[in-house]
Parts: structure tokens; sequence; C-alpha cells
């Protein structure tokens, strides 16, 4: 089993709301300065899947990550969870870039892999929550694409996929090489383990160019985007939460029962 | 140049009847087609579906693309994506609206690499800019920490919107419209995937996604059993139970239970939110409760910004006496 994991760096979507600010001249997230940016939570639910294959078919797992100044110690947490290999599509020319600037360059050095049965990815990234990178990438490699995943096994030549559904899940055969995207019913992503830190301290990602994947600079980053970002905006909610307070927590449950009898809505 | 023009939206179907969100969007669609003065489009697949179109033209359509063909029955990735591929080829939508289903979230970004285009999933707002005629898409980024508005200069502009946010328009059955049936060709039944089964973990009762009422527990009710206790005022308050995400990763609650950004999206009339902190990426999904009644033993819980009453205490007093008192409120 060969596996590629797509694994990307975001801002810590689990800090704070009120820690989240937005640049409005720019149209851009300020990065926290206290809070370090992590690998996005659902690229690591997809590592995890790779793993658990790993763990019962053998094999290799290969991580890459796009993006433009990638932290050392935060993008190579792949590695001491047990992937093989980390190959870092990092570059300028990467920077700024939506799905289409993501999908294409992360294909083209998939292709440059060559050897692949599976290619994972998270069912969305924690900062863009689009959902579409998987399926863009299977869409340019004609590959079948199974999105929302909770579980892998494979016999002979074909994988069986349990696809969450809205009601509970879908079990579906596909043939290999497939694309999958996965959701956090897959479990836990696993620690890293003592040995797989020192092993990750050794070992360097390979760092890939523009050039190196076949592809012109203007295919990548803000160059190659197909979609306009117009405006980014904090939402407001209105906040005017009434406290129902009583002497003891029981109390004031019966107060807020009597509150909301008033108020028509009990 | 070709030219791209038209509204064209995606009806699906659920139990011989357009989906709500087919409704929805023909709604949304109307307004947008209106707002540009051009043509409503639907497209309808599947097998045996044919009796759909007058429906999809109460709603709004103005022309009908019907494939009704057995192997467009189930949803499938490739199939799908290949019927629709040459439907939009041979229409030319300058708009695609889809839904933030689970069929439209799994369509939409590979048909629009299929066309060339860009695609903006989970939108909650759709507008026209009137300078430019593109359509501008809000969506919830950054766990819906942020909203974000895209458009693109690539045609056709692809939106999947999520449920609920449109109202469906009442039906006008005097409307007449135009059935186009399209044959898709055996290339669109051609699928390297096969759905070999289909489980079901829902409890009969009321869909969480239509209850009036949801009664929703977070990590610190701790377990199962606590979430017995909520399902006892859940079924009190004739409502439906739901879950932040970590109870349903610790399996003390069904997975189709949970509530957020990549869980079920909702908007009852009473949300009450049990020992959950409040996350942007849970709100993200029950924003759109007219009330919601927090329970938090923790006062700075973001909850209490969203919540339009509240009480700071430990559930586990709070929710049995509250049970008791609503019960015999309700008696009365
Ligand atoms: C990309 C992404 C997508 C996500 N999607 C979703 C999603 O769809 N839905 C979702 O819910 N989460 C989602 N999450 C997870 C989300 O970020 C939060 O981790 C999660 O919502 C927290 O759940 P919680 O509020 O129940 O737990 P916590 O944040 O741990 O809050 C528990 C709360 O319970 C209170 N509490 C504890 N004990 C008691 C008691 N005895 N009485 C009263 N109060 C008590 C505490 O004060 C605390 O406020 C997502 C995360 C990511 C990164
Ligand atoms: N810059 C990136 N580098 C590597 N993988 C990515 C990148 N962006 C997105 N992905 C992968 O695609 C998934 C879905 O992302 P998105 O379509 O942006 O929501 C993520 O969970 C990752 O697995």
């Amino acid at each position: 089993m060969n596996i590629i994991v797509c694994i990307k760096q975001v801002i810590d979507p689990e800090a704070p709301p009120a820690s989240f600010k937005i640049d409005a001249t720019t149209n851009s997230v300020v990065l926290p300065a206290d809070i370090p940016p992590v690998i996005d939570p659902y690229s690591e639910y997809a590592l995890e899947a790779a793993l658990k294959l790993k763990d019962t078919y053998g094999g290799k797992i290969t991580a890459i990550s796009l993006g433009n100044k990638l932290i050392r110690e935060v993008i190579k947490k792949p590695l001491s969870m047990g992937a093989d290999e980390l190959i870092l599509l990092e570059d300028e020319a990467f920077a700024d870039a939506d799905i289409w600037s993501t999908a294409y360059p992360l294909t083209m050095a998939i292709i440059k892999i060559d050897e692949y049965d599976l290619i994972l990815c998270g069912r969305q990234s924690a900062d863009r929550d689009a959902g579409q990178v998987g399926s863009g990438i299977a869409e340019i490699l004609d590959l079948p694409s199974i999105t929302l995943a909770r579980k892998i096994d494979i016999s002979g030549d074909k994988a069986l996929v349990e696809r969450v559904t809205n009601d509970g899940y879908e079990i579906i055969e596909t043939t290999l090489p497939a694309m999958i995207t996965i959701s956090n019913e897959i479990g836990e992503p696993r620690y890293p383990t003592i040995r797989g830190i020192m092993a990750a301290k050794k070992k360097e990602p390979t760092v890939w160019k523009p050039a190196d994947i076949d592809i012109d600079p203007s295919q990548a980053g803000a160059a190659g985007r197909r979609s306009r970002l117009v405006k980014l905006l904090k939402p407001v909610y209105e906040s005017k939460c009434e406290i129902i307070d009583g002497e003891t927590p029981e109390e004031a449950a019966v107060n807020l029962a009597e509150k909301l009898r008033q108020e028509k809505l009990l | 140049m070709v030219e791209y023009k038209g509204i064209m939206v995606l009806a699906e179907s659920a139990d011989g009847r357009l989906a709500n969100i087919a409704r929805e969007l023909l709604g949304c669609g109307r307004k947008l087609a209106d707002d540009l003065d051009e043509e409503l489009s639907a497209v309808i697949l599947g097998d045996g579906v044919a009796g759909l179109a007058q429906e999809a033209i109460a709603c709004g359509a103005d022309k009908i693309y019907i494939a009704d063909n057995p192997f467009l029955k189930d949803y499938r990735t490739e199939s799908y994506t290949n019927a629709m591929e040459e439907i939009v080829k041979q229409v030319m939508p300058r708009i695609l609206l889809l839904g933030q289903t689970s069929i439209g979230r799994d369509l939409a970004p590979g048909l629009a690499f299929r066309l060339g285009t860009s695609a903006t999933t989970d939108c909650i707002e759709l507008t026209i800019d009137a300078d430019s005629g593109q359509l501008l898409q809000t969506k919830p980024v950054y766990g819906g920490n942020a909203m974000a508005t895209f458009t693109s200069d690539c045609y056709p502009q692809i939106a999947a919107v999520r449920p609920k946010v449109y109202s469906a328009p009442e039906p006008d059955n005097s409307r007449q419209g135009e059935v186009i049936a399209i044959d898709t060709g055996p290339e669109s039944t051609a699928n390297r995937t096969r759905v070999v089964d289909k489980v079901s973990r829902v409890k009969e009762g009321i869909r969480l996604e239509d209850a009036a009422v949801v009664v929703t527990g977070g990590r610190g009710i701790g377990s199962a059993e606590g979430f017995k206790q909520l399902e006892e005022l859940a079924d009190l308050l004739g409502g439906a139970i739901g879950a932040t995400r970590p109870p349903c990763d610790n399996g003390w609650i069904q997975n189709s239970a949970q509530i957020g950004l990549t869980g079920k999206i909702i908007a009852p009339d009473f949300y009450m939110a049990i020992a959950l902190s409040g996350s942007s990426q849970h709100i993200s999904g029950c924003s759109g409760a007219r009330n919601i009644i927090a329970i938090n033993k923790d006062v700075e819980a973001n909850i209490f910004n969203v919540a339009r009453f509240g009480i700071v205490g430990d559930w586990k007093k709070v929710i049995p006496a509250f049970t008791e008192k609503a019960r015999e409120l309700l008696a009365e």
C-alpha cells in the first residue's frame, strides 16, 4: 500500500474565538503572535487513516504539504506520527493559493511521486472550510473519488469505504488507485511516539519548487487563482443574554422554566 | 465568445417529491434570475422523476431539464458529474446552484474542476454584483470565525448553498414552463465505485433538521447516561437531541446527532445548549436558532454571547429541576 496524504498548515482553529482578528484593509487574518499554527485537524485525521491502513497492510506513507514559510516544528508532525516521507511544495510562488492553485500543484507533485494506491485528504481544511481540494485532485488525475470516509478496508485490488451520510453511512467499493477524503469518525489521530519524534528530528523534508513539479509560477499561488476574495468579515452576534438567577441551581432552573413559559417558549 | 446565460439549479428529490433544498434553491435562483433579467432552469436527475417537473415550475423555474434514467437512480459521483457536465455544456448557464447536501457538497467541487471553473461550498448568502453581474458568494470560513465573500471570473459560477438559509416559495400552480428531456447517454453511466450497502443509524422520531425544539449536550455532559437525561427532556418538549462533536467522538451518542460546521446545520425555534462552550464551529451550525438557552457552569463560556437566556451552573443540578418544572407547566 503506497499512500499519499495531503497535509495543510493552518491557524489554530481551536484558539479562543476572541483571539481571532481580521485586518479589514487587506481582507486577511491577523496571525496571533502567541498562538502557533497547527496541522489542519482533518489533515491529521487523513494521516491517521493512512497509519491505520499501514498498521494492517504495511506500505509507505508520503505526506505532502503546500505553502510558504512552513514552520518546521509544526509541519514535521506527520513524520513524528509515523509517515515515511515528507514533501513540501514550499515557495513564495505558492502563497495565497485558492482551491485551484492548491489542487493543481499538489496533483503535479503526486504525478511526480508516481507510485500510489491511495490519496487521502481531510474532509475540509480548518481555515478555508471548503472541502474541495481532494475532489479536485481526483478530477485532474481522473481517479474515483469518495468523500467523508469513516473507515477504509482493502480487499485485493479494491477498497471498501464507509462514507458518512446524513443518517448513518454507506459502504462503497472502489477500484484503486482512488482519492478518499477523511472525516473525524475515522477516530482520534494518534500521538507522536518518542521514537517517532526522534526519527522526525533527524529527517529533513524534501522541498520542491514550481520548476521541480513542472509547473509555471502563473499556475501557482495568487497568480493561479480562479476565485477572488472580495471581502472578509467577522460575524456579529447579538449578545443580550439574560442570566436567570436563584438561591440554588435548582431554583434558577425553576425560574428559567417559568420565564420561558411567560415568553411562550415552553 | 460563447455566452453564459441564466441561472440553473440542481433540484434534488426526496421520497418522490422535490427535496426542501430544491425548493429553497428555486426561490433563491428566481430572485437572482429576476435581478439579472434572465431565465431560471432546474435540472432533475433520477429514475422516474418526470412527475417533478411541474412542482419545479410552480416553485419558479422557467425551464426543466430532466434526465430520467435508471442509471441515475442513486447518486454516484462519477455518473452525476458526467451527466451534469453534459447538461451544463449544452445549456451554458451563468450560475449553477446546488445544495450543501450529501450530494451537492460531493458533486460541486469535482464538477467545477471538470468544467475548469471554481465553486464555493457552504454558501449562506448569494447576491448579484450590480456592476459586473457576477455572483457574490458568502460563506463561513475559519470555522465560522469569519465570513468570506468570493466571486470568480470563470463560468459557470458554481455555489453549493446551505439548507434552510433561503425559504421555499409558495408554489404557484398556474405558472407555465418548458420541460426538456435530456439523454445523458451511456457515458454518464460509467462508475468505478459501487454502493454495497447503506446503514441508517437514526432512531425513529423527529428528524433533527426539522425539529422546532433541539436539546443539545456538550463535552460537559460526560457520559451516555447523561445524554439519556437530555433525551428525556427532549421527549418532554417534543424535540430532538443534538450534540457537539466530543460526545459523538466519545460514543455517548450517535454521530448523526452532531451539530455544527461539519455536522448538521439547524435552525430551530428553541435551542437548549447544555454544557458546551460555544466554539465557532458549533455555533456555525446553530446560529440560525431563534432562541438559544444556555446552561454552563462557566460564566465566561462563549455560548452566553449568542444565547437569549442562560443559567450559570452545574447542569446535573439544573436539568432535573428544569425538567420537573417544565413537566408541571406543560401539564397545566
Ligand atoms: C474543522 C473543525 C470542524 C469542527 N466541526 C465541529 C462541529 O461541526 N460541531 C462541533 O460541535 N464541534 C466541531 N468542532 C470542534 C470544536 O472546535 C470544539 O472542539 C467543540 O465544539 C467543543 O465541544 P464542547 O463545547 O462540547 O466542549 P468544550 O469546549 O470542552 O466545552 C465544554 C463546556 O462544558 C462546560 N461544563 C463542563 N461541565 C459542566 C457541568 N457539569 N455543568 C455545566 N457546564 C459544564 C464547560 O464550562 C465548557 O464550557 C470542529 C473543529 C474543527 C477544527
Ligand atoms: N495547502 C495544502 N497542502 C496540503 N494539503 C492541502 C492543502 N490545502 C488543502 N489540503 C488538503 O485538502 C483537504 C481539504 O481542504 P479544502 O478543500 O481547502 O477544504 C485538507 O484537509 C488537506 O488534506
